[in-house]
């Protein structure tokens, strides 16, 4: 079956795809650029770096610019899948969707319109599971978005790995924060995996943050030989 | 021992994350389980099982309902049974009721019309389906959404079906379920 996968460049829909590989035929990955920072579909730092992310994963890309008002989003979001399916025929949809009912049921009501199958291999997966998962398989995953209290500028940039996990359970259980950012607390940015054929070299970014919301931006980077 | 019947068109897809784990994970809680793939379910799983929950499915796959005779255990098995989704439709199929075009996607307000040991009164539950069932004299109809019959009942034996996925919202349903005792 030929599958699109809803790519955002961050770690949930990054492990979608990769076990979506193993199971059908990824034809492309469908990004929406979203200009609303607070956008409730889809997941905004670094979005741009999917294209390069695309490319280093030797996929194509179909990227959709939105405003990111909530229903302009998902008619946005409906004709990057209606236009996947066009140039790409494929008859099916993976989303990285962990935990939001509100994300799902949307995925599934335009896979449904387009007659088109939609599957979320990570849904109600548990958290602290998911991201071991990530490190065991040895992507490289930096923080680059907080969005809540007690996360500040000291996370930005940083690489998840188990002493991050570590550090992201004890403010999970201090302060009830989701430890893979599942209510919007962090967002991260995939620079290598086991499926990208070269990696992502930052060579500069810049970090804007007040108080407990901040924004890791790479505003340069390359693909690199792993 | 928990059986976990996979639903999914063809055994390992990529639906097994999505209908099977979250089941295998909430009632591995409470007992141990394992899963089969509904081609491979025979006697000996049967036996090995003290409940049997047969899993959800995408909502374009309708592969057990295309194939209901493969599921003929279903009539003699003395065992729990909970299914879901495309688990309650396979179970209505099996015992002579039919289904109707009915699509519900998101949350649904499910109210109890029957007391039973699963669920009571109303309460908000995940839905994920494009037909619910109409169901025959053998069942008793245990809740119902404003759209559709939402959880039925076997008159003759401990064999449910929810149409609603409570994997998703309502985990105490699918503990409880493993509670029960023939």
């Amino acid at each position: 079956m030929k599958l699109g996968v809803l790519f955002s460049g961050g770690k949930d829909s990054t492990l979608a795809l990769h076990k979506a590989v193993v199971k059908e035929e990824v034809a492309c990955l469908i990004t929406l650029i979203s200009k609303n920072p607070e956008s409730y579909m889809f997941h905004t730092p670094n979005i741009s770096i999917t294209k390069l992310q695309a490319k280093a994963l030797n996929l194509p890309l179909v990227a959709k610019n939105t405003e990111g008002k909530q229903d302009g989003e998902l008619m946005d979001l409906k004709k990057a899948i209606a236009q996947a399916k066009r140039k790409f025929e494929i008859e099916g949809v993976v989303s990285g969707a962990v935990e939001s009912v509100y994300q799902a049921e949307r995925i599934q009501k335009i896979c449904y319109d387009l007659d088109l199958w939609c599957f979320n291999p990570l849904w109600k997966r548990d958290q602290l599971e998911l991201l071991k998962e990530i490190v065991e398989s040895g992507f490289n995953v930096i923080i680059s978005g907080v969005f809540a209290y007690p996360l500040d500028e000291k996370w930005l940039g940083k690489e998840i790995n188990r002493k991050v996990i570590g550090d992201l359970m004890s403010l999970a259980k201090d302060y009830g924060i989701s430890p893979s950012g599942e209510g919007g607390e962090i967002e991260t940015t995939v620079l290598d995996a086991p499926l990208f054929r070269k990696r992502l070299e930052v060579l500069s970014f810049s970090i804007e943050s007040k108080g407990n919301s901040g924004v890791f931006s790479i505003t340069r980077a390359r693909l690199a030989e792993k | 021992m928990i059986l976990v019947v996979d639903m999914n068109w063809r055994k390992d897809s990529l639906g097994y994350y999505e209908f099977v784990l979250p089941i295998v994970s909430i009632v591995e809680k409470v007992e141990k389980s394992f899963v089969r793939h509904f081609s491979e379910v025979n006697r000996k799983n049967i036996e090995r099982s003290s409940q049997i929950v047969l899993s959800g499915t995408a909502l374009k796959d309708h592969a057990t309902l295309q194939c209901v005779e493969e599921f003929g255990w279903i009539r003699e098995c003395e065992k729990p049974i909970l299914g879901i989704c495309a688990g309650m439709q396979t179970l209505g199929l099996v015992f002579g009721a039919s289904l109707k075009k009915s699509l519900e996607i998101g949350m649904a307000e499910i109210n109890t019309t029957k007391e039973n040991p699963l669920f009571s009164s109303t309460y908000r539950a995940y839905e994920l389906h494009n037909c619910a069932i109409e169901a025959s004299a053998k069942f008793e109809v245990l809740a119902e959404s404003e759209k559709c019959v939402q959880a039925i009942k076997l008159k003759t034996k401990e064999i449910y079906g929810v149409l609603f996925h409570p994997e998703v919202r309502n985990k105490e349903i699918l503990q409880r379920f493993t509670s029960l005792k023939t």
